[in-house]
């Protein structure tokens, strides 16, 4: 899709239309907003939930959905003490509404048209965005050579678990990182990334990809350093944290 | 859709991005700000709004430079005014489109 990245700040009613729990503490949310004008892959959206007596906080939360179309899948993880999370986790239910703005951010987003090769890292639910761009690969019927690699505590707290399997081809590599326990029959051992593993798994920098990194704060403040590290021009490297640890 | 009001005591900052707050700014720029630059005044350097480093809470937000790690500019947003302090920075380059 070629949409501009337009901003708005302006706050519009969506309605969830489903909600389906995807790891223990996460779940996948489906909203209907009326004048969605359409996302491009990576794109977020601000969610503004308001108190009876007017209290309100707003959060960010990448798409999962890409391309046009008035329907926008966010995934949303539990955070301990978050103010919003427990509400969009637990609580929310099909026919509730929701006040939204966006899509939000021209930066942190992949067009068909972008020269290749990307290299795509994720950690956590930080790989939301990352589908999308994976979705619009598809969609879009690119050769652009996509490689994955998402870190995760188990598959059962995967996002997107099955479909991100089901995108691998041949043109879209798929490596997986448990960093607590390994899924049976998964080829390598639990533990986190370390410069030596992204190394291993990802796009050189001699192939000058574009990569993005999504996930939380620590994460993708490592992950960056060691790219850098590697070789990977800084202006090549993309990055969105969105807190946490 | 209630949202639980914070506890009193010490407020939690989060540490983010300037993609984070894409939306905050579009409030009072009208634009999508991620792709704008802003030149530090303290080391000079000139860097996107995405890549800069922002505290942020429900009140307002702080960007940082990912460079030297001075503040650029703050936004802080009460009830019915909003203040904004550009001190930090000598400069922003907006894309018109």
């Amino acid at each position: 899709m070629t949409a501009a990245p337009s901003v708005t700040a302006d706050w519009m009613v969506g309605t969830v239309t489903s909600t389906a729990y995807a790891t223990p503490g996460g779940r996948v949310l489906a909203l209907e907003v009326p004048h969605w004008p359409g996302n491009l892959a990576g794109q977020h959206l601000d969610l503004r939930l308001t108190a009876e007596d007017g209290y309100q906080a707003v959060r960010s939360y990448s798409i999962a959905s890409v391309g046009f179309g008035s329907t926008v899948e966010l995934a949303v993880d539990q955070i301990p003490d978050g103010e919003v999370s427990p509400y969009l986790t637990m609580d929310v239910m099909a026919g509730d509404q929701l006040e939204v703005r966006g899509p939000l951010g021209g930066w942190f987003v992949w067009k068909p048209t972008d020269p290749g090769p990307v290299q795509l890292i994720g950690g956590g639910s930080g790989v939301v965005p990352l589908v999308a761009m994976m979705r619009e690969h598809v969609a879009s019927g690119s050769d652009v050579p996509f490689k994955l690699l998402y870190s995760v505590r188990t598959n059962d707290d995967a996002f997107f678990y099955d479909e991100i399997r089901s995108l691998a081809s041949p043109t879209i590599d798929v490596t997986f990182a448990f960093t607590r326990k390994t899924p049976y029959g998964f080829e390598g051992t639990a533990g986190r990334l370390t410069k030596e593993s992204v190394e291993r798994d990802t796009i050189p920098a001699s192939e000058n990809p574009t990569v993005f990194v999504c996930g939380p704060t620590g994460f993708v403040e490592a992950v960056a350093n060691w790219l850098v590290a590697l070789g990977h021009d800084p202006a090549r490297v993309k990055t969105e944290r969105f807190g946490g640890k | 859709m209630d949202a639980v009001h914070p506890a009193s005591g010490p407020i939690a900052i989060v540490r983010v991005d300037g993609n984070a707050v894409a939306g905050r700014l579009s409030e009072i720029f009208r634009k999508d700000m991620t792709l704008a630059s802003g030149q530090c005044r303290t080391c000079h350097r000139e860097t996107e709004i995405a890549s800069t480093v922002v505290e942020l809470d429900d009140a307002g937000l702080i960007v940082l430079c990912p460079s030297c790690k001075h503040t650029m500019f703050t936004v802080v947003t009460g009830p019915v005014r909003t203040w904004i302090d550009l001190s930090g920075i000598s400069g922003l380059s907006i894309p018109n489109a």
